[in-house]
């Protein structure tokens, strides 16, 4: 049998942890460039969290910008290389607790970038505290008992908050079976065709196994994303129109 | 010399433009307005770009991408918004990216007031963020020389791919004189080798990220980077130092009054001098070394209540001469204040 | 060095009679230094700003002893008469300010700006009849050469009014020798 996959995601070891889900989306990424031609174009700018990991892991040029402000720095990046395409890569807690404004404000402005958030429900690289998007009940280092709802609000649903924004595309997939993935890599392509045709802001939030910090085996860990996590977080397109630029 | 009539705050924004920059993201904060006023007219005008930023945390990061990916950037805001610039300077610093943030210094800690002020003294000379790191400080003392050390900020920020500092007040900020432009620059994205571009097949990536992680020897790297810049880019003007009893140290808005002082004084027989660093960082040590025998001792004249830049006159004389401040807080100093203190000085009385 | 504050209410023009003075000055050979009120300062409508004038190099651009004083309105008397130089020159839009006591050892210029505006049918132009007999009262520049700046000021906004000229020679005309 022959293993194929883009030269841009394939040519280093990557340092994630067994079983996570960012290696998945750096293949969907790479393929995605690969078929569109846009290999030699793509800039990307990841967070400091493992998404972080990504700059010895593809082959694109790469900013590691501050905990949050990926989008941020992506926007700065577009405007002065506006035939490129650009991407900002960063986690969920990135994206949606220390970076929401950034986050909001990108989508506000409909800034044209694409933005790929990884949504695991912990943070990853500090050791699996709790996330905005950790669930109801959640055990993690930082909600010992059980994420405590009436303390800590409710998990951070980016379509119920961003869904109604006047952005050119969001979608959220998952990484969890085969279906999805596929689902995903499709999502991801029209947010980055979309992007090419200056339509503004396309999002993709994508739900990724942690099996490290969950504790969990890799497949249990994607069977608790199938079983649990989409009844909260379902997947899909939300938005899918054509922006405003 | 063709002179026109320009506030400090927009003369700056104009160098700026002239100085090939075409980006800026900011926020409003009194007193540097009207550089985010300007250039989000004059930006569109040239094909810049302009962006109202969330907050200057948001403004800053921006500004980290856009000059990754080659861009002449500029940044501005005052007190409490420069405290949220610190994250992307720090950053700034370890990516080894020029930009150039301006601090249009107003008074107080928290909130303070919009009045004019040197209090940020510390804070743009001692690194400001977390780490380990300086940055050049230029502080202008007019609205010339806004426009000229804005224009010599690029070119350092450029040539030691640092971030440089200019250390303006609300006086030179709000104030208009007369000013000579200089002639339009153009800025090529491409010509750096670092920049972001694209990796084209068989190429190295560009990683723009914390030198440390892929420098082996990033603290020899770093302390040369500081030296060079000690050793080249000091940068003040003397006044009658070399017979001076008390020389004056002073910089920005309140160097001007001592420049008067000096005068005043020498016409009444009292011998001043004067030493105004225009790099606050490198500090201008080599100033001190035309003190002359006849030097007693040394005042610095600055508008904040602890007396900051004291601490840089100490070290830059090594204890030899007593070292005096006159501070003002808000208030522009005054020249009648200044020789007061001089005389008393030279009396042997308190100051 | 001429040190100059004028003031008034937000829209009474004074920081643009601030700003001819100095621009016209600087055009004509004089080191100059404009200073506005800003921030929470100009709330509550009034509005000052400070010029200097001087061949010269200027040290600080703030105004604190005031050889003239254009006050617009009463408030500017209230903040500013007590911080000019003895034998200073008040000019006041006595249009707004009447029955007023003022220092002994200061010179006091009315001048009915309103009146002389609106009789020049030229309402906004109160603040050009107040440079007018500024120029009169002070002879900081020759009256030709100051009008020329006036002239030149607007013509490079782009808002040439015939009318300004006519509310410049009435203000300058309504001061006695």
């Amino acid at each position: 049998m022959e293993l194929r996959a883009p030269e841009s995601i394939s040519f280093a070891q990557t340092s994630f942890c067994p079983g996570c889900g960012h290696g998945i989306v750096s293949r969907l990424i790479g393929e995605v460039m690969e078929e569109m031609g846009l290999t030699e174009k793509l800039l990307t700018v990841v967070d400091v969290a493992c998404s972080s990991l990504h700059i010895d892991t593809w082959k694109f040029d790469t900013v590691i910008a501050a905990h949050g402000r990926p989008i941020a720095t992506a926007t700065g990046v577009k405007k002065i290389r506006r035939e490129n395409p650009v991407l900002a890569y960063l986690g969920d807690g990135a994206a949606y607790s220390i970076g929401i404004a950034e986050t909001m404000h990108a989508a506000l402005r409909n800034d044209n970038v694409v933005t790929i958030i990884i949504n695991n429900g912990v943070f990853g690289m500090t050791g699996g505290q709790m996330a905005p998007t950790s669930l109801a009940g959640q055990k993690t280092t930082t909600s010992p008992k059980g994420r405590d709802v009436s303390k800590t609000g409710q998990p951070f649903d980016v379509v119920k908050v961003m869904g109604s924004l006047d952005i050119p595309y969001l979608a959220r997939g998952s990484v969890s079976n085969l279906g999805d993935i596929r689902r995903t890599k499709k999502y991801i392509k029209k947010a980055f065709e979309k992007h090419m045709n200056n339509e503004g802001f396309c999002l993709v939030e994508i739900l990724s196994p942690c099996p490290t910090n969950l504790g969990m085996a890799p497949v249990a860990c994607s069977e608790r994303i199938d079983g649990v996590v989409k009844e909260l977080f379902n997947t899909g397109e939300y938005i899918d129109k054509e922006g405003t630029k | 010399m063709e002179y026109v009539l320009m506030k400090g705050n927009e003369a700056l924004a104009e160098a700026a433009i002239r100085a090939g920059c075409r980006f800026y993201s900011g926020y409003p904060i009194t007193p540097q307005t009207e550089i985010l006023e300007y250039l989000s007219w004059r930006m569109d005008e040239v094909g810049g770009e302009f962006v109202q930023t969330e907050s200057e945390l948001g403004g800053i990061n921006m500004m980290l991408g856009a000059s990754a990916a080659g861009a002449r950037v500029i940044g501005s805001s005052s007190g409490p918004g420069f405290s949220l610039f610190q994250e992307g300077i720090s950053y700034l610093v370890a990516a080894d990216l020029p930009a150039v943030l301006v601090d249009v210094m107003r008074y107080g800690n928290g909130l303070g007031d919009i009045g004019q002020s040197q209090g940020d003294y510390w804070q743009l000379t001692r690194g400001g963020g977390h780490g380990d790191y300086r940055t050049i400080v230029l502080a202008p003392n007019s609205v010339q020389e806004n426009v000229d050390l804005t224009h010599l900020a690029f070119d350092l920020a450029e040539k030691y791919r640092h971030p440089v500092i200019i250390g303006s007040d609300a006086a030179i900020g709000q104030m208009m004189e007369k000013v000579a432009l200089p002639e339009m620059e153009e800025h090529d994205i491409d010509k750096f080798h670092w920049s972001m571009k694209g990796c084209k097949k068989g190429e190295e990536q560009k990683k723009i990220t914390n030198l440390l992680y892929y420098m082996d020897n990033y603290d020899e790297f770093l302390a040369n980077k500081y030296k060079e810049m000690e050793d080249n880019e000091q940068r003040w003007e003397s006044m009658e130092v070399e017979d001076a009893e008390v020389v004056l140290v002073s910089y920005g808005i309140s160097s001007r009054v001592c420049k008067e002082a000096v005068k005043v004084a020498r016409s009444q027989g009292i011998k001043l001098g004067l030493i105004r660093p225009i790099s606050l960082w490198p500090y201008p040590i080599k100033a001190f070394e035309e003190l002359s025998d006849s030097c007693k001792a040394l005042m610095t004249v600055e508008m904040n209540i602890l007396g900051q830049m004291v601490d840089d006159v100490i070290l830059a004389t090594g204890n030899k001469y007593p070292v005096y401040k006159y501070t003002t807080v808000k208030d522009v100093p005054e020249t009648e204040v200044i020789i007061e203190k001089a005389n008393k000085i030279l009396s042997g009385g308190e100051v | 060095m001429m040190e100059i504050i004028s003031a008034g209410f937000g829209g009474q023009g004074v920081l643009t009679a601030g700003l001819i003075l100095a621009k016209v000055a600087m055009d004509n050979g004089k080191n100059v230094t404009w200073i506005p009120s800003y921030g929470s300062e100009m709330r509550g409508g009034t509005a000052n700003c400070g010029v200097k004038i001087s061949d010269d190099e200027i040290a600080s651009p703030f105004v604190k002893n005031i050889d003239v004083l254009i006050a617009m309105n009463g408030p500017s008397i209230d903040k500013f008469e007590k911080n000019m130089k003895p034998d200073g020159i008040l000019i006041v839009n006595s249009s707004m300010v009447k029955d007023r006591q003022y220092r002994d050892d200061i010179k006091v210029v009315e001048v009915l700006a309103n009146d002389i505006a609106h009789e020049a049918n030229n309402p906004r132009g109160v603040n050009i009849v107040i440079l007018g007999a500024f120029i009169k009262a002070t002879n900081l520049l020759d009256k030709d050469t100051f009008a020329k700046g006036i002239e030149n000021f607007f013509a490079d906004k782009g808002k040439v009014n015939p009318a300004n000229q006519v509310c410049f020679e009435m203000g300058y005309n309504s001061v006695e020798n």
